[in-house]
């Protein structure tokens, strides 16, 4: 039973010691048994606060009421007891209570956490869909397309014509028995996600903004940092007035979005056959600064030039919207830029991953981790 | 590519040091990748896009240098270079003027030809260029030209040879030499090869042309295919005392298939494939003379020139409303002008208040034809970095893919039952697509293993390879999901449907099982199988829940790669949704898999097309429920589902609920049967049940399940 204070209707000496003797052994019983803070914090108020503690209660119902002939000794009482109470609080500290009633109900929190397992998003999946997401914010949609492309969508509409040099770069694999079909309409494995640009523009009339997400195949013998499979993001952004302005703006912010706001870009020239001007995006690496080195070690990651290839991208070439320019893609009046990443690479950027492979064994000690 | 940083110097003064040259050529589109050696043998690692073969050379790349840096570039000259007897000094500078194509013209067709050289091929072949020098000497080269081009891994031969290797590195013209004494008829004809005609190469292979493929031939034969290779019989050795000099430009179409016909893929095909100076042929063939009368010889006579037509290269308009439509507004006419200009392009202001150029393109840059290539050369010099970025306005709005939703609950709810997501590769063997699917296949034309030759038409072969990978590294305890596409071939079409696949090792499912909940509680592996069978069942339910499916009908028509007796095909709307079970112990032989594996395959177009599940709300009950057990044995020919069918069929009001709580076989209950422990809830929805109407229920229920056989236990 907590404390409660009685009212006094004997203000003679014994009383008054006794009363007093009540509230000042209640009080140090309470002092000798908190369990923790919140109690102390609770203990100290329910005693010493100002607008209705057992101090101002006492205040009130005892002095306040006492006979005028009592008041003195009262007085002189109350401040002593007063005194004391207010030393019991000040030096109260949150005690360990009784050991042996305690221990019967007491666990080993340093037991480790029995963990149910929880299935984790792959990385590379992971990293597109954030890289996916961050467009997505910027008015993007997602588009797709199918993986078995034909000559057309992958190369010929992106502006790579048959027997071109350019398609030695792409490293393509092909459908078996194609031969007796149009160079055109013979099938191949997409080697990039691009052709979903060519496929998206003849459905969409313009302004258009995408972002495509998906399995991109080269006849690359796997290593680690080679696969014969692998993921792309590609981008395209089509309206009246997007200049090259709009294109460095665009993966500008994107990168900081996605690898920190740190992160500089700086863009140099390149070539591929679906955009004019042609760039590469570099990023300042994220792990060293941009200073090349880690402590005294060399940064491994930007190859200690401080600066990380991170995607390719370009305005899109006229010659690209010919192809579907009957669908609103005049180039005289339309222009746009694209852009394309390897999912994989950012993913391998973003978590340190070192060894492409890893990603494609379904090794639950690897995968687990991003659980 | 290799290149000297001391070998670009030569044609340009530049004050900058190695290292910030390096940097602002790659700023500029010239990539220098990394940087080896220091002084004079600085090494530059170059990567040069596809469209640049200009730039692949020492000469090229100085010509960048000098745009760059706003300095001037010294001309390539074959100065010094003269003919025994005669006073002229041969070709000077690259000649473009017409005076002097006029002047080349008239050498090789007024006085007689130094080399007779016929063109019948003028198509492919619009000029060719030749030198002759005699009583050379065939020896190592100097030191100069041998330590340059050891320093850029170029192999040293002889003289003559290096001197073509030189003078390709330096300028970007291949050319090639000729044993000239062992050129039949003493003459040269550039025509398309015989049927089977025969020509062996200079690197020892002997190989048989087709008639697509242009040769350069003498009276008897091929001696060279033409921009790719030249011909092992007449070849420089150390007896050659007379050499022809080659330099013609080819069609790249042409030198491309050839090339690609007989797999040579050479520095010279490199170069011709991408288009070569059209107007250094002359030049190239002087600067290699040169080097080779270095060590000795005379030349004799002036160059063959044959110039069977001109490369048209029209000249670009250029306006500079697109420059800005395209860069944005914040170069002039002015800065436009200056920058082209120095990259060697004559520009002609036109127009009202010069917004317009007429731009001639320097011979040396085919691939700059149009009004943008011309902007992207401005936007290059000027330097992709100085352009401010901005973020363009948009009036578009944002579209979801219709599956998305559904794809995303399905995700996330493999990965709270456990499953992590994996991503296997696309392609399988011959022998798994037969195996796991009956659809017909998409087979490649160059696959990277005959374990790759197909696209996958079934997921299963993947996720059991990820799972033998998990196995054979000890680890035990595997849940993975896939999801993606399989490729098919349906009535000659391409398809992709969408598919995931489920996988588990059996330790797994167990560990997941809660102390207590094990519904067969006598002992043997049959038990165990039946609980990782209804463990595995219920998160193929779990995930099929995502779906709209309804009543879910289950029958035992599986893949034949499934365990006959322990995986069930489950419809919804009479449409196939899934299959799951536990995999065949032949399959699980044949892989090598140490454990037993389920594995569930999932439709998810037909998923898809059944939609989102609608959540149908139910208030939860006013009044309590009451729950009944009954014990029966039955036969083991009756499964649950008949006797959950018997139940349903009585369509009662008040039952909430009918579940099997434990089951027992063996002791006192006899071969083929089994004891089964049944739980009712009973609940009504207006007020508490009466005993009479729990007792009436419950004897309906007794009496459909003593009908199925079953003999309840008291």
């Amino acid at each position: 039973m907590p404390y409660t204070v009685p009212k006094l209707t004997d203000y003679s000496p014994a009383a008054l010691e006794h009363a007093a003797a009540e509230c000042l052994r209640a009080c140090s019983e309470e002092a000798s048994a908190v369990p923790n803070d919140a109690e102390l914090k609770a203990f100290r108020d329910r005693w010493m606060a100002r607008k209705s503690g057992i101090l101002t209660q006492i205040n009130d119902l005892w002095l306040k009421g006492a006979p005028r002939e009592a008041k003195r000794d009262a007085g002189i009482r109350m401040n002593e007891l007063k005194a004391r109470i207010q030393e019991l609080v000040e030096n109260a500290r949150v005690t360990v209570g009784d050991l042996a009633k305690d221990s019967a109900g007491r666990v080993d929190i340093s037991m480790p956490g029995t963990r149910r397992p929880i299935g984790a998003e792959h990385p590379v999946l992971r990293a597109s869909r954030e890289m996916c997401a961050v467009f997505q914010r910027m008015g993007y949609s997602i588009a797709e397309g199918p993986v078995v492309e034909t000559d057309y969508y992958n190369f010929e509409a992106l502006n790579f014509p048959p027997n071109h040099p350019a398609r030695d770069t792409q490293d393509t694999l092909f459908i078996a028995g194609q031969d007796s079909k149009p160079q055109r309409e013979r099938l191949l494995l997409r080697t990039h996600t691009s052709p979903v640009q060519i496929r998206t523009m003849e459905k969409l009339c313009p302004p258009i903004r995408i972002v495509i997400p998906g399995v991109v195949h080269r006849n690359d013998p796997p290593d680690a940092s080679h696969s014969p499979m692998f993921h792309q993001i590609e981008g395209l952004a089509v309206d009246t007035n997007i200049t090259f302005g709009d294109l460095k703006g665009t993966l500008d912010h994107a990168m900081k979005e996605f690898f920190g706001s740190n992160v500089k870009t700086s863009f140099r020239p390149s070539f591929f056959p679906f955009t004019e001007p042609s760039a590469e995006l570099y990023i300042s690496c994220f792990i060293c600064g941009g200073s090349g080195r880690r402590g005294s070690d060399p940064c491994r990651p930007c190859k200690q030039t401080g600066w990380i290839e991170a995607l390719g991208c370009g305005m899109v070439d006229p010659n690209v919207f010919e192809f579907v320019k009957d669908n609103g893609y005049d180039p005289k009046k339309v222009s746009g830029f694209a852009f394309g990443m390897g999912a994989d690479r950012i993913a391998m950027l973003k978590y340190g991953v070192d060894d492409l492979q890893l990603f494609f064994h379904g090794d639950v000690r690897f995968l687990e981790q991003w659980a | 590519m290799k290149l000297s940083a001391n070998w670009i110097r030569d044609f340009v003064d530049l004050t900058v040091d190695d290292r910030r040259l390096a940097d602002d050529l790659t700023a500029a589109g010239i990539a220098v990748e990394g940087i080896s050696g220091s002084g004079a043998d600085t090494v530059f690692e170059m990567e040069i896009g596809t469209n640049r073969p200009d730039a692949m050379n020492h000469y090229g790349v100085a010509r960048e240098a000098a745009a760059i840096y706003d300095v001037g570039l010294k001309p390539l000259s074959s100065f010094g270079l003269q003919a025994s007897g005669a006073s002229d000094p041969g070709a000077e500078a690259p000649s473009k003027s017409k005076k002097s194509d006029a002047a080349l013209k008239r050498r090789s067709s007024t006085e007689s030809p130094v080399f007779p050289i016929t063109v019948e091929e003028p198509q492919l072949c619009p000029r060719f260029s030749a030198r002759v020098i005699k009583n050379v000497k065939i020896k190592p080269s100097p030191g100069k030209i041998a330590h340059r081009l050891q320093l850029i891994d170029q192999r040293l031969i002889s003289n003559a040879v290096d001197a073509t290797n030189y003078i390709l590195w330096e300028m970007g013209k291949p050319t090639h030499v000729f044993d000239m004494d062992l050129l039949e008829g003493g003459l040269l004809i550039i025509r398309k090869a015989k049927v089977g005609e025969k020509l062996k190469t200079l690197d020892g292979v002997e190989r048989t042309l087709s008639p697509e493929d242009l040769v350069v031939a003498d009276a008897k034969r091929p001696v060279g295919l033409a921009g790719v290779m030249g011909g092992y019989d007449t070849m420089i050795t150390d007896k050659t005392k007379n050499i022809l000099i080659e330099s013609a430009w080819w069609d790249p179409l042409t030198v491309r298939k050839t090339a690609r016909r007989h797999e040579i893929h050479t520095d010279a095909s490199h170069r011709f494939e991408r288009g070569a100076d059209f107007e250094s042929t002359v030049l190239s063939c002087d600067l290699v003379a040169r080097l080779i009368l270095e060590s000795g010889g005379e030349l004799i006579g002036d160059a063959v020139d044959v110039v069977s037509r001109r490369l048209d290269q029209a000249p670009v308009i250029l306006r500079v409303s697109e420059v800005h439509r395209i860069l944005g507004d914040h170069l002039t006419g002015g800065h436009i002008f200056h920058i082209l200009k120095k990259l060697g392009f004559n520009l002609i202001p036109e127009g009202e208040e010069d917004a317009e150029f007429r731009v001639q393109v320097p011979s040396w840059r085919l691939d700059v034809e149009r009004e943008i290539d011309l902007i992207e050369e401005i936007a290059r010099l000027h330097g992709y970095d100085k352009f401010a970025n901005t973020l363009p306005a948009f009036r578009g709005a944002v579209v979801e893919l219709p599956n998305a939703a559904m794809d995303k609950a399905f995700r996330e709810r493999a990965r709270a039952l456990g499953y992590n997501e994996a991503v296997s590769l696309t392609f399988i063997s011959n022998s798994d697509a037969e195996r796991f699917s009956s659809a017909s296949v998409l087979e490649l034309e160059n696959p990277l293993s005959e374990e790759a030759r197909v696209m996958r038409s079934s997921m299963a072969p993947g996720m059991l390879d990820m799972l033998a990978w998990n196995l054979n590294r000890d680890v035990e305890d595997v849940r993975l999901f896939e999801m993606g596409k399989v490729y098919e071939l349906r009535d000659g079409e391409r398809i992709e449907p969408e598919r995931a696949c489920l996988g588990t090792t059996i330790s797994a499912l167990m560990k997941s099982l809660p102390a207590d909940a094990a519904l067969d509680v006598s002992k043997g592996d049959n038990a165990a199988a039946a609980e990782a069978f209804r463990l595995f069942k219920g998160d193929v339910e779990n995930l099929l829940a995502v779906f709209e499916c309804g009543n879910l009908n289950l029958d035992r028509q599986t893949g034949e790669y499934f365990h006959p007796g322990r995986s069930a095909r489950i419809l919804a709307n009479g449409a196939v949704v899934a299959e799951f079970g536990q995999i065949a112990e032949s399959v699980k032989s044949d892989r090598k898999l140490r454990q037993d594996i389920f594995l569930a395959e999932f439709d998810l177009d037909v998923l898809h097309k059944l939609g989102p599940r609608r959540v149908e709300v139910e208030a939860p009950a006013k009044y309590p429920a009451v729950e009944r057990d009954f014990s029966f044995v039955f036969s083991d020919d009756v499964e649950f589902g008949a006797m959950q069918r018997a139940v349903s069929e009585l369509r009662l009001q008040v039952l909430r609920s009918f579940v099997p709580v434990e089951i027992f076989r063996g002791g006192s209950i006899g071969a083929g049967k089994y004891s089964i422990l049944l739980r009712i809830k009973l609940q009504s929805d207006e007020g508490t049940l009466r005993d009479d109407q729990i007792a009436a229920a419950s004897e309906q229920i007794v009496k459909a399940l003593q009908k199925l056989g079953g003999v309840q236990r008291v």
